[in-house]
C-alpha cells in the first residue's frame, strides 16, 4: 500500500485487490461461522455455498488485477459446476437420511461413530 | 430534444454546482454498497436462529456477490452466478429446508454452547486473514480507478472453453461430471416401491 496523506479517503475511494479479498474473507469467515453452528444438515449445506462464493469472489479478483486475463474466471466457472453437482447430491443425501431417521440434525446422526 | 438533455436543463440551473460530481466516485460507491449486501445478508444467513431466513439471507448475499463480479468486470459469471446459485441451488436448499420441516433442528441454533466457540473460531480467522491481506501488496497491484476498462468475457470465455489447446477437455470432464451428479442425486431421492 502506497502513503498517502489521507489514509481513511484513500482506503474508501481506491478500490484496489485488498478490499476484494478482504470481502472474500468476510464471506468466508461468515460460512464458517454458518457450518460450525448450525446442527442442521441444511444449515452447513448454506454455509458452504458462502464459503464457495467466497472463494469464487477471490478467483475473479485475482483474474482482474492479475497479469493473465480471463483464467481466473474459468476457474470460477468450474467451482460454480462442481457446487450445483455438490448441493444436489447433499440434499438427496439430506433427503434419504430424513426418510430413514425423521431428523436432520448432526449431532444425532453418529450411526458410523465408532 | 432527448430525454437525458431534457432532464439536464431543467435540472442543472436549479440545482447547478450543489451537486457534486460523483462520476469518479461511482465503483467506489458501488463497491460499498455491494459490499455492505453481501457482507451484511452473509452475516445474516451465519446468525439468523432460523433457517428459512439463512436461506432469504444466503439469496442476498448471492445478488450481492454477483454485483461484486459485475463490478470486476465478469459480466458472464456475474449473470451465470445469479442463474446457477439462485435459480437453482437456491431453489434446492429450501426445497430441502421444506421437505425436512418437521425435524426439530429446524430453529438451527438452539444451543447457545455451540455457538460462542463457533463464532470465536471465525473472529479469530478473520482478523488473521486481514492482517494477512493488507500487510501483503500482491505484487504492487494497483487500484481499479488505473487498471483498463474491462471487455466483455462471453466471447472470449467460449473460445476459450471449446478450444483443445485450452480448456476444452476440463470443460468435457465437468460435464461428464455434472451429468453424473444429477443422475445419482435423481437415484438416490427415488421413491422405493418395496420398502415400507
Amino acid at each position: 500500500m502506497t502513503p498517502v496523506s489521507l489514509p481513511l479517503a484513500s482506503f474508501l475511494g481506491d478500490i484496489g485487490l485488498h478490499h476484494f479479498l478482504a470481502v472474500g474473507a468476510v464471506l468466508f469467515c461468515a460460512g464458517l461461522v454458518t457450518v460450525l453452528a448450525r446442527r442442521s444438515a441444511v444449515g452447513i449445506l448454506i454455509g458452504l455455498e458462502l464459503i464457495l462464493n467466497a472463494a469464487n469472489l477471490n478467483l475473479v479478483a485475482f483474474d482482474r488485477f492479475g497479469p493473465a486475463p480471463l483464467r481466473g474466471t474459468v476457474f470460477a466457472i468450474f467451482v460454480l459446476a462442481v457446487a450445483a453437482a455438490e448441493a444436489a447430491v447433499a440434499l438427496a443425501i439430506i433427503l434419504n437420511v430424513f426418510d430413514s431417521r425423521d431428523e436432520i440434525d448432526v449431532d444425532e446422526i453418529t450411526s458410523l461413530k465408532g | 430534444m432527448g430525454l437525458p438533455s431534457l432532464a439536464s436543463l431543467v435540472v442543472s440551473p436549479v440545482l447547478g454546482g450543489m451537486v457534486p460530481d460523483l462520476t469518479a466516485a461511482m465503483p467506489a460507491i458501488l463497491f460499498w454498497v455491494l459490499t455492505g449486501l453481501a457482507v451484511g445478508s452473509a452475516i445474516m444467513a451465519a446468525i439468523a436462529p432460523r433457517i428459512v431466513h439463512a436461506a432469504f439471507g444466503l439469496m442476498a448475499a448471492f445478488f450481492g456477490v454477483a454485483g461484486l463480479y459485475a463490478l470486476l468486470g465478469s459480466d458472464f459469471l456475474a449473470l451465470t452466478q445469479i442463474i446457477v446459485y439462485v435459480g437453482g441451488i437456491l431453489i434446492l436448499i429450501v426445497f430441502g429446508v421444506l421437505l425436512t420441516g418437521r425435524a426439530k433442528s429446524q430453529l438451527g441454533l438452539e444451543k447457545p454452547s455451540s455457538r460462542v466457540p463457533a463464532v470465536l473460531a471465525g473472529a479469530l480467522l478473520l482478523a488473521g486473514l486481514m492482517i494477512a491481506i493488507f500487510r501483503s501488496d500482491f505484487g504492487g497491484s494497483r487500484p481499479m480507478a488505473e487498471l483498463p476498462e474491462p471487455k466483455a468475457t462471453t466471447a472470449a470465455l467460449g473460445r476459450a472453453f471449446l478450444a483443445t489447446d485450452q480448456y476444452l477437455f476440463p470443460f468435457e470432464l465437468v460435464s461428464v461430471f455434472l451429468l453424473l451428479a444429477l443422475v445419482g442425486a435423481a437415484y438416490l431421492v427415488r421413491r422405493r416401491r418395496d420398502a415400507s
